[in-house]
């Protein structure tokens, strides 16, 4: 590595690169429970061609190389498990296009949710962008990138489902683009080209380093509100999902069940969050929403919960921050996450799975579940809070979350955005053709394996 | 270590990088070296791996420390309430630490000696510290209402001399009573203290005090938002019982008995907030009163402001160790940028640090013709007569 490091210099500027103890211990580690992994060094790019250029060095030496948004998944993605450089992206922040017509923006992979959302705020005004529960630090590309969700996911699914298109570093060094832009100037779309995207979406950076992305923007209706609907029966909630996702008329559907606090304790929550351009169009809106589980307010098992006015503005907040404080409920500052995408049919299933583990392995918990699409599946979560200051309890917490990993994948669900063993637990229920197009795909790509290796790798 | 038992608890979320409303990078350390390391929360769990052995001690960890410019941003949107009133104290506990192993980086050390000899970190003797007040006919403090204490940055360097002297005129302009301690004036040590030199900040606390109290000082109005931290949080742990008051809030006050004529062709001006006003203080009223009763002010916000201000990169001592310049991401140098894109000519500010800080930065952008840097008593100067 010290042959690099001069070149390295060289490249993104003396400031820019580290090797002190100091950022070697941070990088090696994010907030969840993984054991840390030391990279050898640490970079901060400021543009595709030091993108480029540091892959072919890394290339050259075949030296392990891990880009890095945010960092915030909680699953230690972004932990060089085989060391060598740590990309930090988020020089790359510069927000290059947003067309208003055709409703998308361009931007290098290292921008924030924030910085996008206050940039629409201030400049385009009528569009806003989806906005995951991460805190807004959180990388667009990101979260694009690994099948995120957000506050539009009934209107518009998946994040990577509103991905346009991208610029890639591939690991040999070649700069490719997938969607319209490789043979257009406009980032319209993925259609009508063979879907490329596919090959850098899900894949946990070891196929290739995405420099620019074009997501898709959506009308920024003046008036919002939320409503709540209330069950205490988990079977219940999917035909109350299916009833309301009916409607098509909600930005974002989510559910949350947690025994704290006091008064939520036993409670499913559906959480119905709507916009409109005018007071009559909320109101009819709002009419149609609560006409569409009357069934269950008729036989009174279930209603809509009187919201005061500091309840629903923290129900409309994007992102939500009670789901970051949720950290401080040991005093600990951690907590460790499985966000499951299953079949909405699980629901009640899957609610009881985390009460049972949550028994099992002596924690509290929060869980809940974010709606993709037209009720077409749904991001299902178990959160377990630990402290960080008892290694006891950050066990506790890490054996709770591989359990949960194995007990989502019985029930025929999929860890989201999994950890390296979760990896290799879904890899060992993978069907085995499938398995090999994958290790063909990464081959591929990436002849040398520098690309986040350790990731998406089977168990030998 | 004080405030070790909140540093597990921090999750690294990142909110108190940015402003509330997320739009840019507001951590002036962060902002410049873009390393997680000298964010907040790298601090935090960096200085737990420091204390657990997990690192050792390293001129690059006190480059860490120190480059914190304590302007508050994390503590005022950091989401955990239960703890973030001490994040900052966390981190001066730190620096306390490093200070007391002798492990500060070199120009926080010469800076501390300079304090230790000179009485001042300009390395200038003691009897030329009321050269600023020459020729305004201001009397020393005897019996006076208030004292009018001007602090190091206002004694000795030029750009602070100069706003100290147009602080001072306005005040003597409107008949206010007051007196200054000129070459018998010593250093407040709020940044003796924001770089943890506990002991010396003591020393010096308990020494103004002292001349205060003999001299029967119980009103005491500040040029520095430093000072007035300083001498209206700090100095009553040591027994201080005196009124402080920011100059900003003492001219708002007077301003509303001056009837003053615009002069000149109105003016474009944004308003800069010094953190130690601002979040430290919460006062962001009195200086926008001000500008809003100047009549030819034309008055626009920056898109950062109030709670939400970019540092100027001047606090915790970085005023003296410049460990946040030299960069086109200094946050002086992105502050002034910002300025530029609200259409304002002037940015008013009400601090010497700043002052001196975007003047600098103003300088290094290249945007002498487009923007100046004025205190607020030196636009009421220049754009109002009586």
């Amino acid at each position: 590595m010290d042959r690099i490091y001069p070149e390295l210099k060289e490249i993104v500027g003396a400031g820019f690169v580290s090797k002190e103890p100091e950022e070697l211990f941070i990088y090696s580690r994010d907030m969840g429970t993984m054991a840390p992994c030391f990279p050898d060094v640490v970079v901060m790019p400021n543009s595709t061609d030091e993108v480029r250029k540091i892959v072919l060095l890394a290339n050259r030496e075949g030296i392990p190389i891990v880009p890095m948004g945010g960092g915030l998944v909680l699953s230690g993605l972004s932990r060089p498990l085989k060391g060598g450089i740590v990309l930090d992206m988020k020089r790359m922040n510069r927000i290059l296009e947003v067309n208003e017509t055709s409703r998308y923006a361009i931007l290098e992979a290292g921008t924030s949710q924030g910085m996008l959302q206050a940039y629409l705020k201030k400049h385009h005004p009528k569009l806003k962008h989806s906005i995951p529960d991460a805190p807004p630090v959180a990388t667009v590309g990101g979260n694009v990138l690994i099948h995120g969700s957000g506050h539009l996911s009934h209107a518009a699914g998946f994040h990577s489902d509103m991905l346009n298109g991208m610029e890639v570093v591939l690991p040999t060094g070649k700069v490719v683009r997938t969607g319209s832009c490789a043979a257009s100037p406009y980032w319209f779309s993925r259609a009508p080209l063979p879907d490329l995207a596919g090959l850098f979406i899900g894949w946990l950076g070891t196929t290739g380093i995405v420099t620019r992305l074009a997501i898709k923007l959506f009308p920024n209706r003046s008036l919002s509100d939320v409503a709540v609907f209330l069950t205490e029966d988990p079977e219940l909630v999917p035909d109350i999902i299916q009833r309301i996702t009916g409607l098509q008329m909600a930005e974002d559907i989510t559910a949350w069940m947690a025994p704290k606090p006091a008064w939520a304790s036993g409670f499913q929550h559906v959480i119905v969050n709507y916009a409109a351009d005018s007071q009559e169009e909320l109101t009819w809106k709002r009419r149609l929403l609560y006409a569409a589980p009357r069934k269950y307010i008729d036989d009174r098992t279930g209603g809509f919960m009187p919201l005061p006015p500091n309840m629903k503005k923290t129900f409309l907040e994007a992102p939500a921050t009670n789901l970051t404080v949720f950290a401080d409920v040991k005093k600990g500052g951690g907590f460790e996450y499985v966000g499951a995408i299953m079949p909405i049919e699980l629901f009640a299933q899957a609610y009881r799975l985390g009460i049972d583990i949550a028994e099992r392995f002596n924690t509290t918990y929060s869980t809940g579940a974010r709606i993709i699409g037209a009720g077409h599946c749904m991001m299902f979560f178990y959160a377990y809070p630990f402290n960080r200051a008892d290694s006891l309890d950050v066990q506790r917490a890490q054996d709770a979350l591989e359990h949960t990993n194995r007990m989502v994948l019985d029930m025929g669900g999929i860890p989201w955005k999994a950890e390296a063993p979760a990896q290799k637990e879904i890899m060992k229920r993978m069907d085995p053709d499938t398995l090999d197009l994958m290790k063909h795909v990464m081959a591929m790509l990436d002849p040398k394996g520098i690309m986040n290796p350790g990731n998406w790798e089977p168990a030998t | 270590m004080e405030h070790a038992e909140i540093l597990h608890r921090c999750f690294r979320c990142g909110y108190c990088k940015l402003p509330g409303s997320y739009m840019d990078l507001n951590c002036p350390s962060y902002l410049k070296f873009r390393f997680e390391t000298y964010s907040p929360g790298g601090r935090m769990w960096l200085l737990r791996a420091w204390l657990d052995g997990e690192i050792k001690t390293s001129p690059r960890l006190a480059e860490i420390l120190f480059s914190c410019a304590t302007c508050a941003n994390c503590v005022e949107h950091c989401v955990f309430p239960k703890f973030r009133d001490d994040i900052l104290n966390a981190f001066l506990a730190g620096r306390s630490e490093l200070v007391d192993e002798g492990a500060v980086p070199p120009a926080v050390r010469d800076f501390l000696k300079a304090i230790h000899v000179n009485g001042n970190p300009y390395k200038l003797p003691q009897k030329d510290r009321g050269n600023w007040a020459h020729g305004l006919d201001i009397e020393p403090f005897k019996d006076q209402e208030y004292l009018f204490y001007v602090g190091c940055v206002g004694s000795y360097d030029e750009r602070g001399k100069k706003m100290a002297r147009s602080v001072a005129g306005v005040l003597r302009d409107w008949n206010l009573s007051f007196g200054i301690l000129g070459l018998d004036e010593r250093c407040d040590g709020n940044e003796v203290r924001s770089v943890g030199e506990k002991g010396l900040f003591r020393q010096l606390a308990e020494q103004n005090i002292t001349q205060f109290s003999d001299l029967n000082v119980d009103k005491i109005i500040t040029l520095s938002p430093h000072v007035y931290h300083a001498m209206k949080n700090e100095y009553p742990k040591y027994g201080a019982e005196f009124e402080v008051y920011h100059y900003s809030q003492m001219i708002e006050r007077l301003m509303k008995k001056v009837p003053l004529k615009p002069k000149g062709e109105p003016v474009r001006v944004t308003f800069h907030d010094p953190c130690y006003l601002g979040r430290h203080h919460q006062e962001y009223s009195a200086p926008r009163k001000i500008l809003s009763r100047i009549r030819n002010v034309r008055f626009v916000e920056m898109d950062r402001s109030k709670e939400d201000a970019l540092c100027c990169g001047g606090g915790g001592g970085n005023f003296f160790s410049d460990l946040l310049g030299q960069s086109q991401d200094s946050p002086g140098r992105v502050r002034v940028r910002e300025a530029v894109h609200t259409g304002a000519s002037v940015v008013a500010v009400a601090c010497p640090n700043c002052a001196k800080m975007l003047e600098d930065a103003v300088k290094a952008e290249f945007l002498d013709d487009q923007i100046r840097i004025m205190d607020l008593a030196e636009i009421i100067r220049a754009l109002t007569e009586t």
